[in-house]
């Protein structure tokens, strides 16, 4: 009798235990899905925001067997982008030069782009979702250093480039790769200084209780959003992260006119799809940070966990689900804006120098960033935080 | 953290920490170093200290790790030719001792460590980044400043060498090695 019970028991508990690690990995596939896809639509927009930008008509014949043209649809180049380019990429012939080395000029890529893809996985795209009695924190993995983790997997982000440079055994490539890490390690200075900042202004390394912290609001009406309290971490962060992500205008490690093609100038195929993906992962995670640090993550203004509650007085109540889906897609537009935003830069502004990128970096930057740290722990050590 | 795991990473730092002394190319055995810090930083999370664990990534791998490439790539540290029997008996004689020091250190270490059955339990917050900031800045402060200005002294140096060395050589630097370098040279000789 008392062992049926205890079995019983702990089969309850064992079934709340796959539940549970169920929830986790439905999140996880969700998280890395939509980064993939995100990744492939920052690439659609990039080429017709582009061609939009530069007056030109972009990407526009690919047809499945014609039938869009059949049926009198416009031909936005989604077909392009989408299906065509990855198939023609994917199927090309994979070329490793002379005397590289084989086993790391495979590798690279692929280390370039999975510390990028696993960042993603301490972001907070909700609030609570409630089903049956199962209450489901909307982020992947809620990690209570998580901005720490950010750090670290952006700081190892560096060596997929730099070995791709190196592996190729070409001297574009080589000098490509160089000035990557060189770059990529300056900026992560100012980056991380940004970072504290806002860690210090919240009082927490968890990126869903700076999510939390950020709602409600000021004077009645104004959203309790980041960028209101640094806005000067705010633009440190745009710029290190757009250098992180090391398009135009800090593309010197690619840099055409000179290098080649800088650090894939030996990549062909598959492999150069693989480091262009990380590029626009890269443009995709600079948003979800700032959206997260500074546009209130899946906060949505006046929405509250029981509904709306308009300045005013004025009240909408709606369900949790309601709430969570709301919050969700506010989040993911948040994202899609400031990545749009930067490819509007990106197409805007030419190339730096050398010399310049490193002076913005290291004596404009970084000085920056350190005078706003002590100014950020001065208002909080005076406004009695922790 | 489970047996199994703590036994997996124990045998990949292994495997990493083989890997940087044996191989003859100096990016691979860098790589190989970067493999046992990312591995020791996951064991540090494992067993409670989350925080030291990723700082210990964001410090070593992202950081010194690859300023150790930039230094082979820079210096032109070419790989190891294969030619053995090249380190001579003063070298030796002086990697034994070290080898013999460390070893004592780790009998002292492990012989003054408590027993497995007196272990207790942590604390819950231990390893947290508040814990790990009350200690560093009530308990250890000198200690934590004075490496802080010794570091700071170190980069004010750095730089003055730099400087003075940057007003003497317009020398061209040659360009770092590469995987095909050396065939790349013997083609040249051909021609």
């Amino acid at each position: 009798m008392r062992r049926r019970a205890h079995t019983q028991r702990l089969l309850a508990s064992d079934s709340g235990v796959t539940i549970e690690l169920v929830i986790g990995a439905i999140k996880a596939v969700v998280i890395v899905l939509l980064v993939l896809g995100l990744t492939t639509l920052m690439l659609w927009f990039e080429r017709k925001g582009s061609a939009l930008i530069q007056d030109r008509i972009g990407a526009n014949r690919a047809d499945i067997f014609g039938l869009g043209k059949r049926l009198g649809m416009p031909n936005f180049g989604v077909i392009n982008t989408v299906l065509a380019d990855p198939i023609k990429m994917f199927t090309k012939e994979d070329f490793v030069p002379d005397g590289a080395d084989r086993f790391l000029h495979g590798l690279a890529p692929f280390l370039a782009l999975f510390p990028v893809i696993i960042t993603f996985a301490v972001v907070p795209m909700g609030d609570i979702l409630k089903i049956g009695k199962y209450e489901i924190d909307l982020q992947p993995a809620n990690l209570n250093v998580a901005a720490l983790y950010v750090l670290a997997t952006i700081g190892i982000g560096v060596y997929g480039i730099a070995l791709g440079g190196w592996a190729s055994n070409n001297r574009w490539a080589l000098l490509g790769g160089i000035r990557a890490s060189a770059q990529m390690i300056s900026y992560e200075i100012a980056m991380g200084l940004a970072i504290i900042a806002v860690v210090v202004t919240y009082g927490t390394l968890d990126l869903q209780q700076m999510c939390r912290a950020q709602g409600g609001v000021w004077f009645g009406f104004l959203p309790r959003w980041g960028i209101l309290l640094q806005p000067v971490s705010f633009l440190l962060l745009l710029i290190s992260g757009m250098a992180e992500s090391k398009r135009v205008p800090f593309d010197l490690p690619e840099g055409e006119s000179e290098l080649v093609a800088g650090y894939f100038t030996e990549y062909s195929g598959g492999k150069q799809a693989v480091f262009m993906m990380t590029d626009f992962a890269e443009v995709l995670l600079v948003a979800v940070l700032i959206t997260v640090f500074f546009f209130g993550g899946w906060q949505v203004p006046w929405l509250y966990r029981d509904g709306f509650h308009f300045p005013g007085g004025a009240a909408w109540l709606l369900p949790n689900i309601a709430v969570a889906i709301l919050q969700f897609v506010a989040f993911w537009i948040k994202v899609i804006i400031l990545s749009c935003l930067q490819i509007l830069i990106r197409w805007t502004l030419p190339r730096l120098r050398y010399d310049q990128l490193m002076r913005l970096g290291w004596k404009g930057l970084v000085p920056l960033g350190l005078l706003n740290l002590v100014a950020t722990a001065f208002v909080v050590v005076a406004a009695g935080g922790k | 953290m489970p047996q199994w795991l703590f036994a997996f990473l124990a045998a990949l730092a292994i495997i990493g920490a083989l890997g940087t002394i044996l191989q003859r190319n100096l990016v691979h055995c860098v790589l190989g170093f970067a493999l046992v810090l990312i591995d020791l930083g996951v064991l540090y999370m494992g067993l409670g200290a989350v925080t030291v664990g990723f700082l210990q990534i964001i410090v070593y791998v992202g950081a010194i790790m690859v300023l150790f490439l930039f230094v082979i790539w820079l210096l032109n540290i070419q790989a190891d030719t294969g030619v053995r029997g090249g380190a001579s008996l003063s070298l030796k004689l002086v990697g034994a001792l070290a080898a013999a020091a460390l070893a004592a250190e780790l009998f002292v270490v492990f012989s003054h460590a408590p027993k497995l059955r007196e272990v207790r339990t942590i604390a819950p917050a231990f390893g947290s980044v508040a814990t790990l900031a009350h200690v560093l800045f009530s308990r250890y402060l000198i200690a934590f400043e004075t490496t802080s200005l010794l570091l700071l002294a170190a980069i004010v140096g750095a730089v003055a060498l730099a400087r003075r060395l940057a007003g003497q050589s317009a020398e061209v630097a040659a360009m770092p090695s590469q995987p095909g370098s050396a065939a790349r040279e013997s083609r040249r000789e051909v021609a």
